[in-house]
């Protein structure tokens, strides 16, 4: 009993083909995952959908909107910003399940390329957060937000939110990596509540209790959020300090400080699971 | 890869995980084609002994090479040519049982048909193709293990390492296993198992490395390792219980070894040095004396009796 083996190839090229062919199959696996379970991944979906209906139509009458304007068209990019906050939960719970099923030893064992778990995980993660994104501006859109800027601006809103989404899956993998209980799922699915809250996503920074205001003015999210309402031509909260004034330049450094931080700290953390 | 190449080396491995030392100077050589059973206590060591072959840790100091290739130095070539089955079966529960092997048979760098060709025949043999589209999820514990052994084999490995491969299983299931096991075997394949079941290495294992506290304490041929903890024994196995002390007197006084007694099973025991001689002394004897046996028995030492009296001598001598 033989098989053709096809022998290792020492060519950078040859190696950087490989990575981006066994991070295909990693990604095509998460696709196979949502099509097994068809029924997961719609609510999944649902549910980011489901807080901005009930955001929109509970809260909606009581929000005092600055400039007058429509509360729908406020809360649109807030949901959307707190939705890619939230993906590190799927990102965590994927690579965590992994490291404790032993399936990630299973990897390293094999003669694929090591980058191509993360490269794959990456790939599928992104794909996640543009379905979540298209789902939920096709309900903004249902509910009467608009974007007011042009095309090409609100483009750049939705690269500006992949990008914080992209900065969570790289949280979301060295936390899988780090952690080793299951218990830990359930402590981080509690603590993004509080993470996506404290923002300026559905309140004013401004009407919170001061120290509480400024973790607000400070969370990622709040940057990303404002940002956004900024190119979609939304309503925002307006406000005199300087993070108040700077929400693009924020909306770029902050997740290119996570990712700046985590995606070494990740990567390390993979190689070093062979001490 | 010479012919004398052993298919698995360690030379004097050490891994420390704080104040524990997993592996202590962890010798071993196995030769092609043969089985080898490492066999331990829990904790002596025997999972990061396979991690390291595996590819999957690296030791502190100390050399390993699988199929000729440092696991350190030559990780990649040396991944093409070991299969490792963990001592938790690692396969994707959302995926049907097919999907897992296709995906890995294409990680192992197979064109899509041949992962697909690959898998349908793994699933054929072993018995999975009627449940290969239904999600792990759904499998049961020795079906989930018999696919985490397939997935360890979709390159026909020459050197497979199975961790622990029958823990938790029923015992149809764990024949199951033993069966692909030899079937492997009889195909060339070099197979470094561990166990804490001591049949299992009696029933596959050419030779045997008893390993404790991370270092292996004897090592041999099943026969040779019963023979080193001495001798052959007789077993005798009473009618009545009340006999048992008379019993024992009188298989001390043949043996000239102290006889053990088990009063639950009715049994007397105890280890001989000319088998033959005693066993014929020891039939008249019983009768004169009165005593009713239900069966006397020859046989040698199990691998249990090797095992316990090994490790613990060398507790003896560490502490
Ligand atoms: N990642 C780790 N961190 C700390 N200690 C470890 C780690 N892995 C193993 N050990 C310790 O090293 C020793 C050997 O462990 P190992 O898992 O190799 O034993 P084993 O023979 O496989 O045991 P078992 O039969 O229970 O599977 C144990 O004392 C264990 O507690
Ligand atoms: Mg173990």
């Amino acid at each position: 009993m033989t098989m053709t083996i096809t022998a290792p190839s020492r060519s950078a090229l040859a190696r950087l083909r490989w990575a981006f062919t066994d991070g295909w199959t990693i990604t095509r696996r998460d696709l196979t995952h949502w099509a097994n379970q068809p029924v997961q991944f719609v609510v999944n979906l649902l549910f980011s959908v489901m807080v901005l209906l009930m955001f929109g139509f509970l809260f909606g009458g009581a929000m005092a909107v600055p400039d007058g304007g429509d509360y729908q068209d406020f809360l649109v990019p807030g949901v959307l910003a707190l939705t890619m906050v939230f993906g590190v939960e799927a990102t965590f719970t994927a690579v965590s399940t992994d490291a404790q099923r032993g399936v990630t030893d299973r990897f390293r064992s094999l003669p694929m390329a090591p980058s191509a778990v993360v490269l794959g995980r990456c790939t599928a993660d992104m794909l996640g957060a543009v379905l979540t994104l298209a789902a939920l501006v096709v309900a903004g859109l249902l509910m009467g937000w608009r974007w007011h800027n042009g095309f090409a601006s609100a483009l750049a809103a939705f690269g500006l939110l992949l990008l914080l989404r992209l900065a969570m899956l790289w949280l979301g993998i060295y936390l899988g990596l780090v952690t080793r209980s299951p218990e830990a799922v359930m402590a981080l699915q509690i603590l993004v509540w509080p993470l996506g809250f404290l923002s300026n996503a559905f309140v004013a920074p401004a009407t919170m209790p001061a120290w509480l205001g400024s973790i607000a003015e400070w969370n990622p999210l709040s940057a990303t959020a404002a940002a956004t309402r900024e190119l979609f031509g939304n309503p925002g909260w307006g406000g005199e300090g300087w993070l108040a004034q700077h929400p693009l330049l924020l909306a770029l450094l902050w997740p290119a400080a996570l990712i700046a931080v985590f995606c070494p700290l990740a990567i390390r953390r993979y190689r070093n699971l062979s001490r | 890869m010479p012919a004398e190449e052993p298919a698995v080396v360690a030379e004097n491995l050490r891994k420390r995980y704080g104040d524990t030392r997993a592996l202590d100077g962890f010798d071993l050589t196995v030769a092609p084609g043969t089985v080898h059973g490492l066999l331990g206590p829990n904790g002596a060591g025997k999972t990061t002994a396979v991690r390291v072959f595996a590819t999957l840790l690296r030791p502190d100091s100390g050399t390993a090479r699988v199929a000729g290739f440092d696991v350190v130095r030559q990780a990649e070539r040396a991944r093409y040519r070991l299969g490792l089955v963990g001592q938790h079966a690692a396969v994707d529960e959302l995926l049907s049982g097919r999907q897992n092997l296709e995906m890995f048979g294409r990680l192992y760098h197979l064109s899509a048909a041949g992962a697909r060709r690959r898998a349908g025949e793994l699933l054929e043999r072993f018995r999975l193709a009627d449940t290969g589209g239904k999600p792990v999820k759904q499998y049961s514990g020795g079906m989930r293990r018999r696919l985490d052994l397939a997935a360890g084999l979709i390159l026909a490995p020459p050197v497979l390492f199975l961790d622990e491969p029958t823990t938790g299983l029923d015992p149809r299931a764990r024949n199951e296993v033993w069966d692909a096991i030899r079937q492997l075997a009889a195909a060339g394949t070099t197979v470094l198992l561990t166990t804490q079941y001591l049949e299992e290495a009696d029933q596959l294992a050419d030779r045997v490395s008893v390993i404790d506290h991370g270092r292996v304490v004897a090592g041999g041929t099943t026969d040779e390792l019963k023979r080193r903890i001495g001798a052959d024994r007789i077993d005798v196995v009473l009618r009545s219980g009340a006999d048992l002390a008379a019993a024992a007197a009188l298989l001390t006084g043949i043996a000239g070894e102290e006889a053990e007694t088990d009063p639950d099973r009715r049994l007397v025991s105890v280890p001989v040095r000319d088998r033959m001689a005693a066993l014929s002394e020891l039939v008249p004897a019983l009768a004169s004396a009165g005593i009713t046996a239900e069966d006397v028995a020859l046989r040698r030492p199990t691998l249990d009796e090797v095992f316990l009296h090994l490790t613990a001598k060398e507790k003896e001598v560490v502490g």
